[in-house]
Parts: C-alpha cells; structure tokens; sequence
C-alpha cells in the first residue's frame, strides 16, 4: 500500500523526516526548507527556513535532538534548532569551502554531522563549547571529485562518501575532543582523523558517477548505486569482496537497507526496486509497484481510433507513466523502523510527491515481491 | 590599448593543464601485447561460415580502453565484418548464447558502427540494436555512454 502526499508541482529535490515522523522537512528545488505538520490526512505548513541565497541541496533532521542542518549551493550549512517559542533559530556553520555544499548527514549520536561538497572536501562538523559555534575539520586527500553522497557507520566514526571521479571511500572522522577512541571494525583498526580506510572503484569500464552510498545495518558492507545502472556491495567481512549487479534499468539516485540483506534502490526508473544481497552475489529482487497498463477508456470509435494513429502515429495519447511517481525519484527516507528493519519508507520525486510505501501490505497485495 | 589586441594566440594556449588540482585519470595502462581479438582466427571462422562462434570470439577477445587510434579502427571493421555476416534471422539465437558482459561489449560495438555507417550497414546494425535492447535493456546502452573505456 502506498500513501501519497501531494506538495504541488515543483519538484521536491529533498526531504526528511522529523523523529516522531508527524513532521516533514522538505525543499522544493529553492533556496527555502519548508517544515509541515500532518494533521489528520492533511499537511499543514508550521515553518519556513529561508535563509540559504542559493538552493537548497540536503537537509537532515535529527531524530533524537530535534535538530535539522541544512546544506545549499551557496557554500554554506545551517543547524536550526527549536525554541521556546517554537521558531526555528539558525546557527552558522563554517564550512571553509569554497564550492557548493552537495550532501548532509547526521552521525548516529548526532554529535558531528558531514557534509560534502563540490570543493573535493568533506567538512566534518562538531560543536566546540568554548566557542560555542560549529566548527569543521576537512578530510581532502585523496578526493580528486564532487562529493555526491555521504552516509555515517554505526560506529559514529567512519563514513562512507560517493564521488563524481568514479570512486567510493571508507574515512575515519574521528574528532578527539568530542569522542574516544573507537575499537577496531572489519574496516580497520587505526582511525585518525580523514584516513582512508578504503576505497573503491564504480567500475572497471572507468565510469558512472556513485549517485548513493549507504553502509549495512551492522556496517561490515557498503552498497552503492553508480550511473552506469550498477548496484555494488562491497563485503568488509568477507576479505573486501565486491560484488556487482550490472541492471537492465536506468541508473539509481538513492538506497537503503531495509533487510540485514535486501536494498530498496529508486531513481530514473521512477519506482524503487528491491535488490538481495547475497553471499557472492548482489540480485534484483522485485519492482515495487506493478505496471498498471489501464485499460483504454471502452468507448473509441473507429475514427476516432484511425485519427489517433494519423495523427500521434499510436492507438492513444499516452503521457502518464503507469506507476506512482511520474518523474525520477530524487530521495529515499525511512519512515517507520530503522535500517534494515524497515517498514515504511518514504521517495520524494521530481513530480511534486511524496510517497510513503509500507512494506508489510505491499507484501501482501503483490504477489511477486521479492524482500 | 594593449600592444596585442588583435592576437588571439593565447586563446589556444590550455591553461588547465597547469592546474595543479586537475583530475587525474587512473592510468592504468593496457598492455599494448594484449591487442585485441584475433583477427585470422576470427576470418577463418567467418570463412568457414560459422559467424556465431566469431562473435563470441570476437566479444570476449575485445579490450577495452585501447589509446592506439589504428588498432581501434580495425577491432572496428572486424566487428562490423562479424556482425553483418550473421543474418536476420540467426541473431536471435547469437544474443541468447552471450553472457551479459558480451552484451555490453556487443552494444558498444554496435553504436560504434552506427558513428561509421556503409551501405547497408545501419539497418542491420538497427536490427541487432532491437534484439540485444529486449534482453539486456536500458541499463546496457547506459553503459555505453557511461563507461570510459571504449571499445
């Protein structure tokens, strides 16, 4: 089953879900994050962060501390917090980059959060008490392209960045003075700050840009989507194997794990598609809607039948897209669960909509859907 | 004014390359030894009328990523060779016997052809094109535009 929530028609470039999920972030490809409320089955708008001059490229609100960074175009990243009053209050954050800020994530103890950047940098960022400000540490060597996509290790340490020069790398951002010392991961036992752990090439045809990048739920795999329509998993547990799903559909922008081995993956394709890890081996599981071929409306006469074909060269003016959404999914974000227990999930699409799918009574209805 | 208004030699000057922020490309460097497929096992096979079993020599012999122009010209004009001498109707079969790697190298090959067409030649081409679409999809013509490495 799957709850749509319409915004309008611009394009929602990116979205997030506050921690009691009755709140949503969202940016309508603007230099606006505008924060609604569900009442009932309705969206009523409670807040406006207008603050970036440029667009507005990721936001991420943080579940436990009810703290929402945004990133934009114009190089910089806020961190709005809730007062008393109940308006969101902005802080600045020095980002010292010189090129648009791309992607924003929290850590897990949201004590830090990365953003990553068309300057070849990612920030990691942390609060300083004395100068009771966020302050940012760079990890640079050896990126030699935009940072498309970040996503954090449970461990609060190391994370995960996808990159337009084909590559994808594990670092550490371990901040002495917000944190100790972590303990050794299959990914490595030294972590200084901005080690490369590993690191990782999209293909060995050379290309396709990494669009997402997401760690497993007990962060020994790394999965990502490239543009050369290929999801990978590389397996720390199991010696760094890598293992490549060559599709047949267009390339993915956005995956998470909703099962210790299944990924929901959704781009160009305009509907997510469930993908099963396996133990050499990455497979396409299902799409998660069926193509609903309408039937043509009963009544076309002949002639009108024959004008059709004279004139649009088929039987009827198509334009609809048989699924949900009707242009390229943008995010995926979970809603209900956590990663790799996932029961809802939300897409936001370039068509306007937000659509949240439960897995449970999708399981249900369709009866090829692989999890 | 300026002395050299009127000369535009600068403008053919590349400035990027002094950038010492520039991205590198992986030099992997191709063993030049390691050319291409075999051209005479290729010919004997298509003389002896066994245009199938050249394909598949000629897909899973093909390097990517070669620089040299002239070697790319000729696996170019091989595989063209192959692929006009298997018929419209034997192409069915040709598809279903390449694993998928093939068919990505396959449909490499085939819009290099369309880039150069003969008599003749894109109509075939378009047909191969429809046969290896319905199997292996969008994502392999995603491929040929994304992959680096050209056939």
């Amino acid at each position: 089953m799957t709850t749509v929530h319409n915004f309008g028609v611009s394009p929602i470039s990116c979205h997030s879900w506050s921690g009691d999920r009755k709140s949503l972030a969202l940016s309508q490809n603007s230099n606006e994050v505008t924060l609604f409320s569900s009442s009932g089955s309705d969206w009523k708008q409670t807040g406006l962060l207008d603050q970036h001059d440029l667009r507005v490229t990721s936001i991420d609100w943080a579940p436990k501390t009810n703290r929402i960074v945004t990133c934009s175009s114009d190089r910089n990243a806020y961190v709005w917090v809730l007062d008393d009053n109940n308006v969101w209050k902005k802080t600045l954050v020095l980002l010292r980059i010189n090129r648009a800020a791309t992607c924003v994530r929290w850590s897990p103890e949201e004590n830090k959060f990365a953003v990553g950047s068309g300057a070849k940098i990612i920030s990691i960022c942390y609060h300083e008490k004395e100068f009771d400000g966020w302050v940012s540490k760079h990890i640079k060597k050896p990126m030699q392209s935009t940072v498309t996509s970040i996503d954090w290790h449970p461990n609060n340490i190391l994370i995960a960045a996808g990159s337009t020069d084909f590559k994808v790398r594990v670092f550490s951002s371990f901040v002495k003075d917000v944190e100790a010392r972590p303990s050794p991961t299959e990914w490595g036992s030294k972590m200084p700050m901005g080690y490369l752990m590993k690191e990782f090439s999209n293909s060995s045809a050379g290309g396709g840009w990494v669009h997402a990048v997401s760690f497993s739920p007990d962060g020994s795999k790394l999965a990502w989507a490239g543009h050369d329509s290929s999801i990978s998993v590389a397996d720390a547990a199991n010696d760094m194997l890598v293992m490549k799903l060559k599709t047949n559909l267009l390339p993915m922008c956005s995956l998470t794990w909703i099962r210790p081995n299944t990924i929901a993956a959704a781009g160009h394709n305009c509907v997510p598609y469930t993908f099963i890890v396996e133990s050499d081996a990455v497979k396409l599981g299902s799409a998660m809607e069926e193509d609903k071929k309408k039937e043509s409306s009963g009544k076309t006469s002949a002639m009108d039948l024959f004008k059709n074909k004279d004139k649009l060269g088929q039987n009827e003016l198509e334009t609809k897209l048989n699924f949900t959404h009707q242009k390229q999914i943008a995010e995926i974000r979970i809603v209900g669960g956590q990663k790799g227990d996932v029961d809802t999930f939300s897409t936001c699409s370039l068509d306007g909509k937000i659509v949240v799918w439960n897995l449970k009574t999708l399981a249900g209805q369709m009866k090829g859907l692989k999890i | 004014m300026a002395k050299n208004t009127s000369s535009n030699v600068f403008r053919t000057l590349d400035v990027d390359q002094y950038n010492e922020d520039n991205y590198k490309e992986d030099n992997d460097s191709t063993d030049p030894a390691a050319l291409g497929p075999n051209d005479t096992l290729i010919t004997s096979l298509l003389a002896a009328n066994k245009p199938v079993e050249a394909l598949t020599h000629l897909l899973s012999g093909a390097t990517l990523g070669i620089k040299d122009q002239a070697a790319r010209t000729a696996s170019l004009t091989l595989a063209m060779r192959v692929l006009m001498a298997i018929k419209a109707s034997q192409i069915d079969d040709a598809v279903a016997q390449l694993d998928n790697e093939n068919r990505d190298v396959l449909m490499k090959f085939i819009y290099r052809g369309f880039e150069v067409p003969n008599e003749g030649s894109s109509a075939h081409l378009l047909v191969w094109h429809e046969k290896v679409f319905t199997v292996s999809g969008v994502g392999s013509i995603v491929r040929v535009l994304t992959d680096k490495k050209r056939v």
